[in-house]
């Protein structure tokens, strides 16, 4: 008898149950805790950024790829978070410990504004609904900066300042996010989730509250993101609405797509690929001599490129990076003896 | 007086616009949030042709035209045909897409700095005194345009042959594609049609207030209108935009400049809470469990 076989119930819940698996878990963490020492600091920038943008999209991930519902406020959220922790700070002078479960008890309360659209609406509907959401959340914020005097921004002073141990920070928070939502969807709440996303009419018939999952959804994935906003205002140590674009959102939605909807791994997939794009075509534009000409509108050549690469995957490749992941793991799974279909 | 002449102007500009939103969504169920670009590229369609046909302005709006009718086909054939029977969010992303794409690749084209069509063709904006309101002439083109392009669109959908066509795959693509209607050509018609207004909205718009990337948030606001009135229906359009507009003028006017950008998504907000499918939309199948 050969072959792994799960006995025990505890076996089929474990996030990792091949020694195999474990193995190469082992190799990636020994890679992510020495990275910062192996990276100059442009890489490690990169590696900060990725992190915490990652949070933001496995949180939307949740929403959009696991429980099915459109959102396109996700900037608009970002910013509460990131407003709350600026607002705290410059009134109050509250600290970091303070700041960040405030972030997040906004983030639950405006998702649960955000969620209730969702409990009429669906499809479209929902998505233009969290979309004038977005505007009023900016509105809001801009409407502090200008009355309290901040045209500019706020500043807020971060209690980490080296690049190394924001890594760390970034790398914990990642983490804990992915631990969290990996576990939250093998629960009664994450199935419930799923089941909504396939058939809502389905769902309730097998005893599923479907408008109590639409909002824990909502509610769950904005106090996230309203933490990772909260996280983005430390890290840049300023807040400002120029930030929260619409433009960011569309990034976010972006970085869900192409990685793959429905996976976690996909989210962080589709985070790397979105932060690391405007550095790749800035490095292919030097390397084929445009960058002088280019210098001045490389924000435009971004957009253009950025917009291009999400329609090839949109047509091409749904399935998103994550997808050509497997088929790459699948064609590697019997490789090199490959079985042909039989004619 | 002023103050009326101002909500009829902004309300005929989105009413310009939402049409092209309630076409595409009417014929192929799909939102088209690119048509801000697509509305800028058309006024940049009118730059362009006023420089290559200068001295004959009425050339170069012909041309103009036709090429926003043409980058609309254009848009279907490339891109959209690919996206139908996808989800509704891809069908939406490729148009978001679509539109970030335009957006750097105008700016790549023609620059940053503000332009000025109706200067290149060589007509000035003359500004007309109205019973006590003034309104530019360019303003005025625009509302007359809107009546034209409403009337035409009407008679268009009710009694052509292609009109009816649209309507039919509208209502039902399936027993449409059966009967015989291409549904390819009818959604590419839409398309062009659509794009068409839209690039007419953004060259008046450009002829009156100068060329610039404001274009594309003028086009994002136009949208409520179209939703308030109700997705499918063209005379929910022309409600829808002067609801907002005379909130969005009033509101400026008596409570806070600063109020503009939020205004429709507001007005918005409500109607989707009370009626999300608008003021004279057909109800659709927003089965709720």
């Amino acid at each position: 008898m050969s072959g792994y076989f799960r006995v025990r119930y505890m076996q089929d819940v474990a996030l990792l149950d091949t020694r195999t698996q474990k193995a190469w878990f082992a190799v990636f963490l020994v890679f992510l805790l020495a990275y910062p020492f192996l990276a100059n600091a442009l890489w490690l920038d990169l590696a900060n950024q990725v992190l915490l943008a990652s949070v933001g999209a496995v949180a939307l991930m949740l929403l959009t790829g696991y429980a099915g519902q459109i959102s396109l406020g996700h900037a608009g959220l970002l910013a509460a978070g990131a407003f709350t922790a600026g607002i705290l700070f410059k009134e109050f002078g509250a600290p970091f410990w303070v700041t960040l479960p405030a972030s997040a008890a906004v983030g639950a309360l405006l998702g649960l504004a955000f969620g209730l659209p969702s409990l009429r609406l669906r499809g479209l509907y929902l998505a233009v609904s969290t979309l004038a959401l977005h505007f009023i959340v900016i509105h809001a914020g801009a409407e502090y900066e200008t009355r309290r005097g901040y045209s500019t921004g706020i500043v807020i002073e971060s209690p980490i300042y080296d690049a190394r141990h924001w890594y760390f920070a970034l790398l914990a928070a990642a983490a804990a996010t992915v631990l969290f939502s990996l576990n939250l969807l093998r629960s009664r709440t994450g199935r419930a989730w799923r089941a909504i996303h396939g058939r809502e009419a389905v769902a309730e018939a097998l005893g599923i509250s479907v408008p109590r999952a639409k909002l824990t959804a909502f509610v769950v994935s904005s106090a996230i993101t309203a933490m990772a906003g909260c996280l983005f205002a430390y890290f840049r140590g300023f807040v400002s609405v120029e930030a929260f674009s619409l433009y960011l959102t569309i990034q976010y939605v972006a970085m869900i797509i192409i990685g793959g909807m429905g996976s976690i791994l996909g989210a962080i997939l589709g985070t790397v690929f979105v932060v690391l794009f405007p550095y790749t075509i800035d490095a292919a534009m030097d390397g084929l001599g445009l960058a002088g000409r280019f210098s001045s509108v490389i924000f435009a050549v971004n957009y253009a490129a950025f917009g291009l690469a999400m329609i090839l995957f949109l047509v091409f490749e749904p399935q998103g990076l994550v997808g050509i992941w497997r088929r790459a793991r699948n064609w590697f799974l019997l490789w090199p003896f490959k079985q042909r279909p039989a004619r | 007086m002023q103050l009326a002449v101002n909500i009829l102007v902004l309300a005929s500009i989105y009413a310009l616009i939402a049409c092209g939103y309630v076409l595409i969504y009417r014929v192929s169920r799909v939102l088209s949030l690119a048509h801000g670009e697509l509305m800028m590229l058309g006024a940049y369609g009118l730059y362009a042709t006023a420089s290559l046909f200068s001295g004959h302005p009425w050339i170069a709006i012909g041309a103009a035209v036709g090429l926003a009718a043409a980058v609309g086909v254009a848009v279907y054939l490339a891109l959209m045909w690919r996206m139908t029977g996808e989800s509704v969010l891809a069908a939406v992303l490729a148009t978001i897409a679509l539109g970030i794409l335009l957006r750097g690749a105008m700016i790549l084209a023609f620059g940053t700095q503000t332009q000025h069509p109706l200067r290149d063709l060589g007509w000035q904006n003359a500004s007309l005194d109205l019973g006590g309101a003034r309104i530019s002439a360019v303003a005025l083109t625009l509302v007359i345009s809107t009546v034209v392009v409403y009337g035409a669109l009407a008679l268009f959908l009710r009694a052509s042959r292609w009109g009816i066509r649209m309507r039919a795959a509208g209502q039902h693509p399936l027993l449409a594609a059966q009967r015989g209607i291409g549904l390819h050509g009818i959604y590419a018609l839409a398309w062009g049609l659509a794009t068409l207004t839209g690039g007419l909205a953004g060259m008046l718009i450009a002829a009156d207030a100068g060329l610039e990337s404001t274009l594309v948030i003028i086009g994002l606001k136009a949208f409520p209108a179209a939703l308030v009135g109700g997705l499918d229906s063209l005379v929910g359009a022309l409600a829808g935009s002067l609801i907002i507009a005379a909130a969005e003028v009033l509101l400026i006017h008596y409570v806070d400049p600063l109020l503009s950008e939020v205004v429709p998504f507001v007005v918005l907000l409500v109607m989707l809470v009370i009626r999300p499918w608008g003021l004279f939309g057909t109800r659709e199948e927003l089965d709720r469990v």
